[in-house]
């Protein structure tokens, strides 16, 4: 099996997001990258899938050469290739066309990305992967098991969960539960060493403006103080949050 | 030019989110001086003439059937209806769904793709709009690059209201669309809760509860006020809690009015997925714990004294109210 994880490089989810005084763009000063949680399960997915049915492994980022450390991590946690397509990835449909021709131009029997890269919260790009490419799609993926070039799978819907199935090759919007969390795999010590010397393919930018772009950031108005309630006191909690509030 | 937006429905009967987009989708085309378009899809068994109480100027119905995973069909659908109305924006809720097919419909139309919008645009040419960004730490004006723009807004992000319209035109088309590449093998239904996206109240609880078997309070709590049920992700991933309640930065982002978070620590991570609810209520032991800095309410206290009794004063205020 030739499996493709797309992996978005985000801030550590306990980064405090700032912004640069004009308020025009995030500032990446001191802010430590990470792979994408979601992508994480994709990832550890993918390697599982190898153990299974043998094949490759190749994981591929959009962004800048600051975004190296965070496929090298990857390697170190088990894919077998990189590749880094060189460019600002500054929208999602940029980010799907990118893919898209990395996608295209190589033999995948499976796609994996995650449901949300939490950075900007898109959320787009693996539908438009698979509209750009008329491959089938799965979103928001719990679980998924393999048997020759049919894929089962399980998703989660509002109000329950849907048991689907499609051929390969197929695209995925992945998160907890395609693995659980105590399966995520870590990098170790020989997976670090080895990843020095793994390949890692910078590959060009074909196309340069995406459709959309964020203009101005501001972060959410501060909270007032917390007014406190004596334990014992529930009822004037419930008094609060009818009179004052207007929540129940 | 038109606003089109999706009336998305479950079982045949109409969200509540459908509500809210259908009264954004109006506000939206009243600021734009156009008309606002509601589609249906498949078959549904409420009375379809409730979406003109919203603002609807037409509604057409596609009674074409898809299955839940079939975005491939339920995306050309859309866009086949959007493009027939000349639709300039197309609106759906930023659900599962919204995001399954929007960013393929917007990829059909050549329009970009917005999702997490929390207002109506405040330019329309090029379009900008407020939207979420940073999962919750952060709003971002987004502009849109193309001539068409599909929006997906956040459910909660926006006031529900009627807006009564006499003279709603009513349309059936049957779509032409391409055979799925997804087959639905079949669906589980979660049993009569109440979606964590669209609940209004939402009760939730972390670690501080020590044991899967001491929900019961908060499911009644939740009972109460017909609220949904959500839990921190320590909780699920040990299992005592399904993995559709964690919510937080890497579980579900939402939006109620109430959040009442039970024996949560209040780590970044959980802050980031509930900092958008209109209020946040903390019951906590530890008087230092970082959700008193977020809550606008709060109570010191152990859980298991302080929940009954919360339980036993919200059923004075019912019967009394
Ligand atoms: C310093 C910096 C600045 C950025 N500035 C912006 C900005 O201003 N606006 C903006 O929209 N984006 C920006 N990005 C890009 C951002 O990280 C995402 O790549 C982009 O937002 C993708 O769109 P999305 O949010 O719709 O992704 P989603 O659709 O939410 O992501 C879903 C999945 O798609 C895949 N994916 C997403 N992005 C990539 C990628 N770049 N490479 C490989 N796979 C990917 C992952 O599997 C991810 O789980 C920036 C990135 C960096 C590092
Ligand atoms: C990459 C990453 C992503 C993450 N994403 C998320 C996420 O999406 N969502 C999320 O929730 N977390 C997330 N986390 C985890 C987060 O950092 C915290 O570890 C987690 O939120 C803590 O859960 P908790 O509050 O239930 O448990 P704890 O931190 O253990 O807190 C338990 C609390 O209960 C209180 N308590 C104890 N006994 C009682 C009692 N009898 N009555 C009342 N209170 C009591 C304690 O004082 C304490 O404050 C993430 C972490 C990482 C590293």
């Amino acid at each position: 099996m030739n499996i493709l994880v797309c992996i978005s490089n985000v801030p550590d989810t306990t980064s405090k997001i700032e912004f640069t005084s004009d308020s025009t763009s995030f500032l990446t000063n001191g802010v430590q990258f990470i792979i994408n949680p979601y992508d994480e399960f994709g990832l550890t997915k993918a390697i599982k899938l190898r153990e299974q049915h043998g094949g490759k492994v190749t994981v591929v980022n959009f962004g800048e050469s600051t975004s190296e450390p965070t496929l090298r991590k990857a390697l170190a946690i088990g894919a077998d290739e990189a590749i880094r397509i060189d460019g600002a990835p500054t929208d999602s449909f940029l980010v799907a066309k990118e893919l898209s021709k990395v996608i295209s131009e190589n033999n995948f029997d499976l796609i994996i990305l995650g449901r949300e890269s939490i950075d900007y919260n898109g959320g787009a790009v693996p539908a438009m992967i698979a509209e750009l490419l008329d491959l089938p799609f799965v979103n928001a993926c719990t679980g998924l098991t393999i048997e020759g070039t049919e894929a089962k799978m399980e998703r989660e819907i509002e109000g329950g969960k849907e048991f689907v199935s499609s051929s390969l090759p197929l695209v995925i919007g992945g998160q907890k539960g395609l693995v659980e969390e105590s399966d995520l795999l870590i990098p170790n010590m020989r997976g670090i060493m080895t990843a020095r010397t793994k390949p890692l393919a910078v590959v060009e930018c074909s196309s340069s403006s995406g459709k959309s772009s964020s203009v101005s950031f501001e972060k959410p108005a501060a909270k007032q103080a917390c007014k406190m309630v004596e334990a014992g006191q529930e009822k004037e909690l419930v008094t609060l949050l009818h009179k004052e509030a207007k929540v129940i | 030019m038109s606003v089109v937006v999706f009336a998305e429905s479950w079982n045949g009967t109409f969200k509540k989110g459908t509500f809210e987009i259908l009264t954004y989708a109006h506000d939206v085309a009243k600021k734009m001086d156009t008309k606002c378009v509601a589609i249906t899809i498949g078959e549904i068994s409420d009375d379809v003439k409730v979406l003109a109480n919203y603002g609807a100027d037409k509604v057409v119905s596609i009674p074409n059937q898809f299955d839940a995973c079939d975005n491939k069909g339920l995306s050309s659908a859309l866009a086949q209806i959007a493009d027939s109305e000349g639709a300039n924006i197309v609106i759906l809720s930023n659900t599962n769904t919204g995001k399954t097919i929007g960013p393929r419909v917007a990829v059909k139309m050549d329009a970009s793709f917005i999702s997490n919008t929390v207002d109506v645009p405040s330019e329309s040419s090029p379009l900008l709009v407020k939207k979420k960004s940073f999962s919750g730490k952060a709003f971002e004006m987004a502009q849109s690059h193309a001539d068409k723009t599909v929006i997906a807004l956040s459910p909660n992000a926006y006031n529900i209201m009627q807006n009564n319209n006499d003279s709603c035109d009513f349309a059936t088309i049957d779509c032409q669309v391409e055979n799925t590449n997804v087959s639905s093998i079949n669906v589980e239904k979660a049993s009569g809760k109440i979606s964590l996206a669209e609940a209004e109240i939402v009760i939730s609880a972390g670690r501080g509860l020590k044991g899967p078997d001491n929900w019961g309070m908060i499911e009644e709590l939740a009972d109460l006020l017909s609220a949904g049920t959500a839990c921190s992700k320590p909780v699920s991933d040990i299992g005592w809690r399904p993995h559709s309640e964690h919510v937080g930065q890497t579980g579900k982002a939402i939006a109620p009015n109430l959040y009442i978070a039970v024996g949560i620590s209040g780590a970044i991570q959980h802050l980031a997925g509930v900092n958008s609810s209109k209020v946040m209520v903390a019951i906590n032991t530890d008087p230092e714990a970082p959700f008193f800095k977020a809550a606008d309410y709060g109570i010191v206290g152990d859980a298991f004294e302080v929940v009954p009794r919360l339980i036993e004063e919200i059923k004075q205020f019912k019967s009394s109210n």
